[in-house]
């Protein structure tokens, strides 16, 4: 699954730190999430697009492999 | 976020020490403390099961603090440690029943074994995801 974190929280000034501490995971799983190594739960994936201010479709896109 | 996490590591290796420590006491205690007692070697059994029970409810309240990138690395972890748990145990209490091997199958071994499994398969899954 794609998404525009990275982009969206270098564009706020925020570290991996501030927004996992925000979102309420660890600095690795945002990593993970922004390497689309890893694709985050549903409510996680939520207070995401709320945090960003964006619907969820808009912060991830599926790509069907 | 943290120091909940600190806590609750601190509380697990308390009891994870705890239980080793009643482990040894259990083990040496009837031959070297208390002279094979009747009462005190399945007393100190008993303190050491109770001490385990309180390490296995330690070990799940930090799970449970655990995020879905690092549960989901503990909980493969622990699938590929249980299957390889079994195999494992089974082939070579197989080759001590069937005396392939000259020495007696420890069950020690098997807890090396599914430690060093646990360990190897965490550090291999967070390098995974890194």
């Amino acid at each position: 699954m794609k998404n525009r974190i990275r982009d969206l929280r270098t564009e706020r000034g925020m570290t991996q730190e501030d927004l996992a501490e925000i979102i309420g995971v660890s600095r690795q799983t945002i990593n993970a999430i922004e390497k689309e190594k890893f694709d985050p739960s549903l409510p996680t994936a939520f207070r995401l697009a709320r945090l960003f201010e964006l619907k969820i479709e808009e912060l991830f896109s599926y790509e069907q492999g | 976020m943290k120091l909940e996490r600190n806590r609750r590591v601190k509380k697990l290796a308390i009891w994870t020490w705890s239980w080793v420590a009643t482990m040894a006491i259990a083990s040496f205690g009837p031959e070297f403390i208390w002279d094979n007692h009747p009462f005190l070697t399945p007393f100190a059994i008993i303190v050491n099961f109770a001490n385990g029970i309180l390490m296995i409810l330690a070990n799940r309240d930090l799970f449970n603090h655990f995020d879905e990138l690092e549960k989901k690395i503990h909980l493969e972890s622990l699938a590929i440690t249980l299957g390889l748990a079994v195999v494992v145990g089974l082939t070579y209490s197989l080759l001590d029943t069937t005396n392939v091997i000259k020495q007696n199958a420890q069950i020690s071994m098997l807890v090396m074994f599914i430690g060093i499994t646990y360990l190897t398969s965490v550090i291999i899954n967070t390098l995974r995801y890194r």
